[in-house]
Order: C-alpha cells, then structure tokens, then sequence
C-alpha cells in the first residue's frame, strides 16, 4: 500500500492516534477476486460465442426451409391425354395410372409459350415441376372425375433445384454443365416469377409430409407425429416408475447395503450411452417381446428405459430437499408414514419433480443413437395412426436429411433443427413456469 | 372437546394433585444411537395435569427421553430403546401398540417453529382431519377456533385464517404449532425448548399459555433455561450425561435441590 497514513492534529484530550495500518493482502485479495470475475466472464462469453454461432448457421441456412416455391397455372384436364378411349367408368384402375405430369408440363409450356418444342426442351420443362404433382393432380381427377376436359388453376410444387436457383441457393456463374438447373431454365423461372406464376409461399408441407426422395415435397410430419408419440409414451411411463422408485428409495427404503448398490447403479444407468439402451431395445422389445420395428411404441420404451434414472435421480433429490422439520411436524401430528409423504413432502418436491421431468423429456426427445437401433431410421411416408405403426422422430430426420445430397435438403436439415430446438425451448418454458406455479416457501 | 369449566377444572385439578395420579412412566429407559449409548436407565414419573420441566446441560439426553415418550426416535435411523415405558398402563413400545394411535395421544411441539406452508386453517385442521375427529364443516371449524383460541392465537388471525401459516411471525408460528398439536386433542403434549427460537415476549406468551393448558393436558417440556423451568413447570427432572440425576418438585429443586450436581447447574458451575 502506497498511502502513508498522515494523523491529522490531535486534541489533547479524545480521539486516539490510529495504529499504523497493517498489510493484511487486501491487494492481493481483490485482485484475485477481479482475476476470478474474468475467468468468469470469459468463460461465459466463451459459451455465449459458440451458441450465438450455433444459431446463426442453423437459421441463416434453415430459415428458408419455410418458404417453398409454387408454381400456379391454369391446368386443362385433357380427355386426350387422361382417358383417350373414355374406359374410366369401365375400368377405375385407368384414372389412377394415367400420364398427370404430361398435363401439368403442357400447361407450364403454354404458359411459358413453347408452343412446340422437341423432347430436350419438353424435358427440361418437366425439369421445372416437382414429381409430386402426378399425385397431386390424380388426387383432384379421382375425387372429382368431371373436371376431365376442364381447365383449372391449380398450385404445385416446383422442383427441387427450381427452388433452389429461385431462393439464389445455386451459383449460375458455375459452367451449366455442372449444374443442376440450365440457362433457359433460369431464364423461364424469371419470366414466370415476373408474372407472378411462380412464388414463394408457407411451406405448410414442411410439417405435415412424410419421408420422400423429393426434397421438395419432403417434410417432418411423420417425424414430429413419432416424436408425439414416444414423449407420451415416455411421459406416461416414466414420471409415475420414476417418481414411485424414487419415494420408495428415499422414505421408506431400510439404508442398507442393498439400497447402497441400487442408488449406485441408479446412477451409473444415468451414465451409460444411450446406445446401448438401442441395443437393450432391440434385444428384449423387439427381438424377445416381438414388438414391431421402426415403431414409435419400441422407441418410446427405449426411451423411457434411457430417462427414468435422470427422474429418479431429480426426484430423489427433490425429496431430499424438503425439510426433515416438515416430516417431523406431520409424524408428529400422527400422520402415517404415507400421508406424511402423499400430504407433504411430496406437495414441497413437485417443482424439482417437474423440472427433472421435463429436463428429462427434453433430453429424451433430442436422442438419436438408441432409436437407430430400433429401425426408426426409415423411410417412412404415411403419416402413423397408431405408436405400433413405423414411424421416425425429428432428430433421426434431421440425422437421414443431413445425409442426402441435394441442396434443398440442406435448407430443410437446418429447418428440422430449428422445428426441434423451438420445441426444447418451449419444453423448458414449460418447466420454468411449472416450477413457479409450484413453488412455495416454506 | 369438552371445556370444562373454569371451577371443575380446578376442582379436577385438586382432585389429580392430591392422588398424585402418574400419566407416563419411564422404568429403566435406556437410548442407544448405534453404539452409542445416550440414556442410563431413566426412570421418571410424568404427573397428570402437571408441567414437568426437563433441564440439563447440552447432549445429556433430554431431548432423548422426551422423544422416546411419543416414539420419535422411530424415525431415527439406528436407534434403539430399551425399558418400559408406560401410558395410563399401557407399554407404549408394545407391538400392539400403534405408534399412528400413539402419537394422537401424546402430541409434539418442537424447538423450531414448524408450520406446514400451507393455510393457518389447513395447518390446525390437518390432524383432525386425518384421525376422522371432525365430521362437518361446522364441526371442522369449531374445532379450528377452539384450538386456535386454546393457544392464543384466534384474536390475532382469525381473519386471516386463509393466509399462509409460514406468513406469521416467529412467535406467532410458534403458537400455530401448539395450536396444531392441541387440535387433535392429546392427552399428552410434548415440547422440546419452544421458546429457544422466540424473543423474549414471544416467550412470555407461550410461557402463559402454558400454563393455561396444563387444565387440560399434561405437559412435559424440554427448556434450557432454568428461569423457564422455574416459571411454567410444578415437577422439574434434571439429566446429565445420559443420567437422570433428580426429578423433584420445582420450588424444591430450585432452592433446595438433593443433589449436589443439581445445585451446581442451577447456579451455573456447569453446562
């Protein structure tokens, strides 16, 4: 310390002199405490960076997964193409195989004004339209035959790499053999953007369609329903085993050896990989018990397997919480054992419960390895009635888009990731607020 | 709940201590935590309608003995006791015995004020509530006021008997445990230093109200504080180290006390 203490005058009688000031390492102290405060700070910024960065890249790439380009024209429902020697009343296998994409491609080709083209140019506007509108357009025929021999407007998908040129995802300066849409291609997409034929729109079918090879007419629905599925499953089985093995281990449990090794591997199973909790899966639920595979049913029992230790442990702790002064007032009073626990302890531990559940859930719904194993890696498209039904969940979809190769489906891996992290958001929001409607002091 | 009135209480009260009628006796009680042996073979008599004061120096086991009186200790894990201990005739550590019934006679307050967060109403009602002593309603809150009147605590709160019980202040959380306990109606009411958490005029008034309820209940209280003792309680026990070293009447113990160990106490040569 630099100050030198200068005693200012003294009375004769009164204030005493101040003992000279001892070196007691305030210095050494603080600075240790504004060097830890950095560490801190660094640390924080250190994470804040990475996460910041995590979100950026997902949704600079993700956020136009929700838009999609649609084309919107006024189609004729040819009887020349669709049924030349009028056999549909005789035969109803005839509407379901007739030639939709050559209707749809004739319609953008009038619009386009190719009024005769040969096979190269009639391909590359077939190049423009999405597979899925043989589909779409065989499903308006078939509710509504007489729409044959009518023209009317219909919206569909553009293809793929349409999209892709038309949200600027493609380098058109790269020679147009190495790319996927060609000149004249990108010269018709600005001549219908002008006219406003082709536009971007919500891309509703991000959420409702299944598996396709397609990436324009692929979606999570299935995805977001077998996810549904197991949370309930998980939730239904976990929180009532997990939450009964934990009262029992914590209040009425004797403490002997045996309770010792059970907490011990309770806590070990919270560590174990999850893929083995596949390989545990496949071994007893499918193979042994004959569930069937890539069922969301077998993957929420894995699952649940995979999170009752993490509410065991939550819980346990939660209970452990609640102050012994609480059980004595109750047993004290002559409660049983159980309504001490039922009427009072567990009412304290419902917010630690609660918030070791979702934390759980959450946990669970982010999970991959073990649902690999199972088959839920599949190519699902009919969205599942039933969990016994083969079904994928949001992180396995976002494992299968990530590894296919055309670029649309990279905007749509970046999408799948924000639809499941507003999910985790809003799981945790609703633990946050469970946590306060139950909190109380005590 | 039947209140007596104010002359038969007394008259009962004269009849009991001229019988000298015993509520609870301890015969050879002896405590062990594992292997560690906490009490000696305590034999006390509690008289009926009598506060009994139990003094001592810290960790002399005390605390022990009352809670061996409602079997407490049970909840202890590696507790073990020993000896006989009798209510109106019955070993309370019998296998008969229910310790749920048990407790419902002998009731317990405790050092730290210890109301469930919950309503002050739902805090009394509780042990009526669960032992099926309140059929109605109405019957629930006669219950209610009665108990809370019986501590004291009804002109202060019983227009908020809604609000939480954790909301009073110490004393009055205090009371709210006393009330709870009373609520069930014991025959027995324990409390283990009541007061060591309250100011001084908390104190007072828990002091006074223990007086009141020694028309109806027996009592038996665990005090550090010898003015305490002196105060509210008619039969003082002084422990020590496990030992009941001398149980005898308060002004006796006080002023001329059997045991040399007790006059050393009292007069603060040790503990």
């Amino acid at each position: 310390m630099s100050e030198t203490s200068t005693t200012p005058p003294m009375t004769a009688i009164g204030i005493s002199a101040a003992p000279a000031r001892r070196d007691i390492g305030l210095g050494r102290r603080y600075a240790a405490e504004r060097r830890f405060r950095l560490y801190g700070m660094a640390a924080i910024g250190f994470g804040l960076l990475f996460l910041f960065l995590l979100l950026f890249s997902v949704v600079s790439k993700g956020y136009t997964a929700f838009q999609q380009s649609m084309i919107t024209i006024p189609v004729e429902f040819s009887e020349q193409v669709l049924d030349r020697n009028n056999e549909r009343a005789a035969n109803p296998q005839k509407l379901m195989t007739a030639n939709y994409p050559i209707i749809a491609r004739d319609a953008l080709a009038r619009q386009l004004g190719v009024t005769e083209g040969d096979r190269a140019t009639l391909r590359e506007i077939s190049g423009m339209i999405s597979d899925s509108v043989r589909a779409q357009l065989r499903d308006i025929v078939v509710a509504d035959p007489s729409v044959i021999g009518t023209t009317r407007d219909v919206t569909f998908l553009a293809h793929g790499n349409l999209d892709s040129a038309f949200k600027g995802q493609i380098d058109l300066s790269v020679d147009e053999k190495n790319r996927k849409v060609s000149d004249r291609q990108v010269g018709w997409m600005n001549q219908l953007a002008e006219s406003g034929v082709l536009a971007k729109h919500f891309n509703t079918g991000l959420f409702t369609n299944g598996a396709s090879s397609r990436p324009e007419a692929a979606g999570v629905g299935v995805a977001l329903i077998g996810s549904l599925y197991m949370m309930l499953i998980v939730l239904v089985l976990s929180l009532p085993i997990g939450v009964a093995a934990s009262i029992y281990l914590e209040e009425f449990a004797p403490k002997n050896r045996l309770t010792d090794l059970i907490e011990v591997n309770i806590n070990n199973l919270a560590a174990v990989p999850s893929i083995v909790y596949g390989l545990l899966g496949l071994a007893v639920f499918i193979n042994f018990a004959g569930l069937p595979r890539s069922a969301a049913i077998v993957g929420g029992l894995v699952l649940t397997l995979m999170t009752l230790p993490t509410i065991i442990i939550a819980t346990r702790a939660a209970l452990k919480a609640v102050p012994p002064s609480i059980r004595s007032a109750a047993l004290g009073l002559g409660a049983s054992k159980m309504q001490t626990v039922f009427h009072h302890v567990l009412p304290l531990a419902m917010p630690g419960i609660l918030t070791g559940t979702i934390i759980g859930l959450a946990h669970a719904l982010g999970e991959t390895a073990p649902l690999l194993l199972i088959g839920m890696v599949a190519f699902v498209a009919d969205v599942p009635g039933t969990p016994l039904d083969p079904a994928t969940a949001l992180p396995v979809q976002i494992y299968m888009w990530a590894n296919e190769a055309e670029r649309a489906f990279v905007e749509r891996t970046s999408g799948a990731i924000i639809v499941l992290l507003i999910f985790l958001i809003l799981m945790n929001v609703g633990a946050i607020l469970l946590r306060r409607r139950f909190e109380r002091r005590w | 709940m039947n209140i007596m009135s104010e002359t038969a209480a007394e008259k009962v009260l004269e009849k009991k201590m001229n019988e000298i009628s015993y509520k609870m006796i301890g015969e050879a009680v002896s405590v062990y935590y594992g292997d560690k042996r906490a009490l000696y073979d305590v034999g006390l008599k509690v008289r009926e309608n009598t506060v009994t004061a139990l003094i001592g120096p810290s960790g002399c086991g005390k605390s022990t003995f009352l809670r061996t009186l409602n079997r407490m200790n049970d909840t202890i894990e590696g507790c073990r006791v020993t000896g006989r201990i009798v209510l109106d005739g019955d070993d309370i550590y019998d296998p008969s015995i229910d310790v749920v019934e048990l407790r419902a006679r002998v009731g317990m307050v405790f050092q730290k004020p210890n109301p469930f967060p919950k309503s002050i109403y739902e805090n009394v009602s509780y042990g009526p509530r669960i032992h099926g002593l309140a059929r109605t309603k109405a019957d629930m809150d006669a219950v209610v006021e009665t108990s809370l009147q019986r501590a004291g605590l009804w002109n202060e709160v019983k227009d908020r008997l809604h609000e939480s019980g954790t909301g009073l202040s110490g004393g009055q959380q205090q009371r709210l445990c006393i009330a709870r306990a009373v609520a069930v109606s014991p025959e027995v009411i324990l409390m283990d230093e009541p007061c060591s958490a309250l100011d001084p005029i908390a104190t007072a008034k828990i002091e006074e109200l223990i007086h009141e309820l020694r028309a109806n209940f027996t009592i038996v209280i665990v005090t550090h504080s010898m003015q305490q003792a002196a105060r509210v309680s008619q039969r003082t026990a002084m422990f020590h180290l496990g030992n009941l070293v001398e149980e005898n009447d308060t002004d006796k113990m006080f002023t001329n006390p059997d045991d040399q160990r007790t006059q050393d106490y009292i007069m603060g040569r040790f503990g």
